[in-house]
């Protein structure tokens, strides 16, 4: 079989090893659609075939979870009998070819996961990456930016479901590629958990919509490398229909209250294939198919097509044993088909009929096990040199107080405003801290005093120039910004975008970039309960810098003690949590201002991080704080403007420091956070910051309408209003 | 007294209503909307939520809805009935209440605080108000601008059918995205009211303002004005 790869291999894209394990796993060659039923399930999007050796490495066990990775999502509990379940999930290479069609799917698909677990989902959050806004390339940069924003508004709005938060970020390594992660947590009753299972013998239900032609082979698509030729797969994208998935939704939750199903299955990427086939396989069983009985949105569609689509809004419910004819009454209510295409047989195999022909039967462990892979791994060259660039020498720009209003006006750092209101961020009524208002997003779980508190993170420029510390960074901030709204981070889910994994630098930034999320992880003693990878995000003459999108869920016990970012009361003191110095490596400054992107990203002392945020946690659990902000991107000065914004508040204050005035006001630096107390509380609140060791700092008063900072040699001042001024108007002529 | 939350496919904003409508004391249930009968119900709330996907024209398809013709009953005898967001729009499509919304001249979704001034405080909705009163309310749609024809809207004003009037912030600061209508309805109208004052439209959410958690509770007088009225009347 040397040299020339037979036409079946060449036609599928399985390589010839891989082809020869299949053959040795069935004891035979396999038929062409036997062959394709392998290709989705070996894809990386389903099998993490080169990402899983190193997934091992992630913590995650925690007293409170209840359920980690290898479910349709992650399960944490918090009290008084309520779990929160949740997810990210990329939808990349969709969203690059169609971005209204994939960023919908993308927000359908998480729903459904977080639904497949029975909860019921109370929020969605994306991250998303774009290209360049200027210059020539700024127009396709624009055109994805309003399909993708279109196609999360257009489902998450019209399903019901909140988007309370989420990022946005804007590099030159994304033009090519664009990354649209979606992220959804649910609330649910511990007891009513579930899991996809079902025992010997049973009918598993198909529930939902027909099964069209759309986006078929998509898990494949996925896992590929986009090109021009990606350009005509325009089919591989899925079609999201909110209405649809709304009714799937209520179907599943209601089965699921009424205690009508024991297992349950998301039909996402590779379709029945993937559904029916893991099922099957985590309940240790077989499962029959029957083509003929699954509903059909065309006519025509031949075994491959109905195996490989992925159509959206559909689920798979088995029900418990005399409730199958409650289950179908219960989806003609809301008019939904539910049709018995299938059942648990005891052989181990996934065996598929079609006019009554076998036309496919491979063990169920063949499909599951893929062949996991090792790589050598190598840094791309040069990268070392331009992280040790020596950045003392960088003049020191004369206009000092420009500056803040070009950091403000960055396409990273403006106003988020012209996103989020096209999403609809308060329906459930349990936002409590809407976007813009805050660090992280709070929800209030009804019937309780708790609050959810959520966040996503990723800083593309960091782990760029050092995967390593970059993904100790985002898992870092993302706890942070939970942290400084009141809430105790419990676990995190994670988004690994990379390069292909199949290149020594693809694969060492993947190892790399777990590599750090494992560090961080055990020393802030946060497990991960769910992620996705999303790998070969690269072309012939690009690859995305390693993109860790961190998504970090923590509790608060009172949610009527949580903090915001603005400040509100004159006369309030300002202080500050860290060192007034900041560094220029990796900095946002760097790029905006010196058009560079060099140095090492700030260092992180993860023992001070966490000590960081506990100490603010506490503050605001005391009542005593009501406004507080973490120090991020564009450094104290940035921060302290943002603070600004909300109520038109402005500040007097002092940084006390001899570094050079640029890292003072612009350098970034992490574990750093300021916060507003009243007088009658300053003592005390400093007190609590020399209990923990904290670096602190008393900067000034809240006051007026201007920002003013006094440095050792000059003292620089901007009206409010200005600054709102530059930070309001750029997304605003993106998204009209 | 016990108020009818009507739930369209694809109603999302059902839950919130009963949730709302519930914390100021009343008692509130969900009808589906095959449902032939309101019997028992004093008043009648259509929530928001995109009613079958909305995708023919939003509310187009939900006058069709059996539970529609009782709806249509209630309103003729008098009795409260309110559409919010989706709601009104079902309102207007069916002939319940004048004019039509159309797409918001900015063309897509928005959902913001906008504020509202009270115009009418003589009516089952608006009684716990002070007339003028200025509202923080949140706004959610992405179909709200209020149309109807020139005739149409003399009326409306002469018979002070304007209930709610989108008016900038007291406090004032800087508008972000223009101007304080936020969707180009003529007139500044938010919400209007039947001839007979029982039937009432809106496109803001007073039920997304309740609670203090929530960052407005000028939307909790909307609730408890119904309370008091339908004690009234009982």
């Amino acid at each position: 079989m040397e040299g020339t790869l037979p036409p079946l291999l060449q036609e599928t894209g399985i390589p010839l090893h891989e082809y020869q394990e299949i053959v040795r796993l069935l004891g035979r060659e396999p038929g062409r659609l036997e062959l394709y039923l392998f290709k989705v399930m070996w894809s990386e999007h389903c099998s993490y075939k080169n990402s899983r050796p190193l997934l091992k490495l992630l913590p995650k066990e925690g007293p409170a979870v209840l359920q980690g990775p290898g479910e349709n999502a992650g399960v944490v509990e918090i009290g008084e009998g309520w779990a929160v379940a949740f997810k990210i999930e990329s939808h990349n290479h969709p969203s690059a070819v169609e971005p209204v069609q994939g960023a919908a799917t993308g927000v359908g698909g998480i729903i459904r996961d977080i639904v497949a677990m029975g909860a019921r989902p109370i929020a969605l959050l994306n991250s998303l990456r774009f290209g360049k806004l200027e210059g020539p390339e700024g127009d396709r940069t624009r055109y994805l930016v309003r399909g993708v924003v279109e196609g999360i508004a257009h489902y998450g709005n019209a399903i019901g479901i909140p988007t309370v938060g989420g990022e946005v970020y804007f590099h030159p390594d994304y033009q090519e590629n664009p990354l649209v992660n979606a992220m959804c947590l649910g609330l649910l009753r511990v007891e009513e958990l579930k899991k996809s299972r079902a025992s010997l013998g049973r009918p598993v239900y198909y529930v939902g919509s027909k099964t069209g032609r759309d986006g078929i082979g998509g898990a494949a698509f996925a896992s590929e490398e986009l090109s021009e030729e990606n350009e005509s797969k325009r089919p591989s994208v899925q079609v999201g229909d909110p209405f649809m998935g709304k009714l799937t939704l209520e179907v599943t939750l209601e089965a699921i209250r009424r205690d009508l199903v024991e297992g349950v299955q998301d039909m996402g990427a590779a379709g029945l294939t993937s559904s029916l086939s893991e099922l099957a396989h985590k309940s240790g069983l077989g499962i029959e198919l029957n083509l003929d009985l699954v509903p059909k949105r065309e006519a025509g569609m031949n075994p491959l097509e109905l195996m490989l689509s992925e159509s959206q809004e559909r689920m798979v419910l088995v029900p418990r044993p005399g409730k199958e004819k409650e289950l179908e009454a219960l989806a003609a209510h809301y008019g939904l088909d539910a049709v018995p295409v299938a059942h648990t047989i005891a052989p181990p195999v996934f065996r598929v009929l079609h006019q009554g022909q076998v036309v496919a039967e491979v063990p169920t462990f063949a499909l599951a096990d893929c062949p996991t892979y090792t790589r050598e791994g190598q840094e791309e060259p040069g990268l070392a040199r331009l992280r040790e660039a020596d950045l003392s020498a960088l003049p020191i720009p004369s206009d000092l107080q420009g500056i803040l209003l070009r950091l403000l006006a960055s396409p990273n750092l403006c106003s988020r405003a012209p996103i989020f209101e096209r999403y609809d961020h308060q329906v459930g009524t349990n936002t409590v801290l809407v976007p813009g208002k805050g660090d992280a997003a709070i929800l209030r779980i009804k019937g309780t005093r708790r609050g959810l508190a959520v966040k996503v993170d990723a800083n593309p420029r960091y782990s760029k120039l050092s995967p390593r510390l970059g993904a100790m960074h985002a898992l870092a901030e993302a706890a942070r910004n939970v942290s400084v709204v009141g809430g105790k981070p419990l676990a995190y889910t994670d988004g690994l975008n990379c390069g292909n994994p199949e290149t020594p630098q693809g694969y060492f930034e993947l190892s790399e970039t777990i590599a750090g999320l494992a560090e961080a992880s055990a020393a802030l003693g946060l497990p991960v309960v769910s992620g996705n990878v999303s790998l070969y995000n690269e072309g012939p003459n690009y690859r995305i810098p390693p993109t860790p999108m961190v998504g970090v869920v923590g509790l608060l016990e009172e949610v009527e003690r949580r903090a915001e970012l603005g400040l509100r009361k004159a006369g309030e003191f300002v202080v500050l949590i860290g060192s007034p110095e900041g560094h220029l490596g990796a900095s946002e400054y760097l790029w905006v201002v010196h058009g560079q992107e060099a140095g090492s990203p700030p260092p992180l002392d993860l023992t001070m991080e966490a000590q960081a945020q506990a100490a603010i946690r506490n503050l605001i659990e005391r009542g005593w704080v009501h406004t507080a902000h973490d120090v991020a991107e564009g450094g104290l000065a940035v921060a302290l403007a943002e603070m600004c914004l909300p109520y038109g508040l402005g500040a007097t204050l002092e940084l006390r420091s001899h570094a050079r005035p640029d890292a003072l006001l612009y350098g970034e630096a992490p574990g750093r956070i300021l916060f507003s107390v009243d007088q009658a509380h300053l003592q005390q609140a400093v007190k609590v910051l020399e209990a923990y060791g904290l670096p602190h700092s008393v900067l000034g008063q809240v006051g007026g309408d201007h920002l003013t900072l006094l440095l050792p040699k000059e003292q620089i001042t901007w009206p409010v209003e200005a600054l709102r001024r530059a930070w309001e108007q750029p997304l605003r002529e993106v998204l009209p | 007294m016990k108020v009818a939350v009507i739930q369209f496919p694809g109603s999302n904003c059902d839950q919130d209503a009963v949730w709302a409508l519930r914390l100021v004391g009343l008692q509130a249930e969900l009808v589906w909307h095959t449902e032939k009968s309101l019997e028992g119900f004093q008043a009648v709330l259509l929530p928001g939520g995109f009613s079958y996907g909305d995708y023919l024209r939003a509310g187009a398809l939900a006058k069709f809805s059996p539970v529609m013709e009782e709806v249509r009953r209630l309103a003729e005898r008098g009795y409260p009935v309110v559409g919010i967001c989706n709601g009104f729009q079902v309102l207007t499509e069916a002939g319940l209440l004048p004019g039509a919304l159309l797409a918001n001249t900015n063309l897509h979704f928005t959902c913001k605080d906008v504020f509202l001034r009270v115009e009418r405080t003589d009516l089952p909705f608006t009684n716990g108000y002070q007339p003028g009163q200025v509202l923080k309310i949140p706004i959610a749609h992405g179909e709200g601008r209020y149309y109807a024809d020139a005739q149409t809207l003399e009326r409306l004003e002469q018979n002070r059918q304007v209930v709610f009037r989108y008016v900038p912030s007291p406090s004032s600061p800087a508008e972000e995205g223009g101007g304080f209508n936020p969707n180009g309805s003529l007139n500044d109208i938010a919400g209007i009211v039947n001839e007979r004052g029982n039937v009432l439209g809106m496109m803001p959410h007073p039920e997304r303002a309740v609670e203090d958690a929530l960052g407005s509770t000028d939307g909790r007088p909307f609730f408890s004005s119904l309370k008091r009225a339908l004690g009234v009347v009982a």
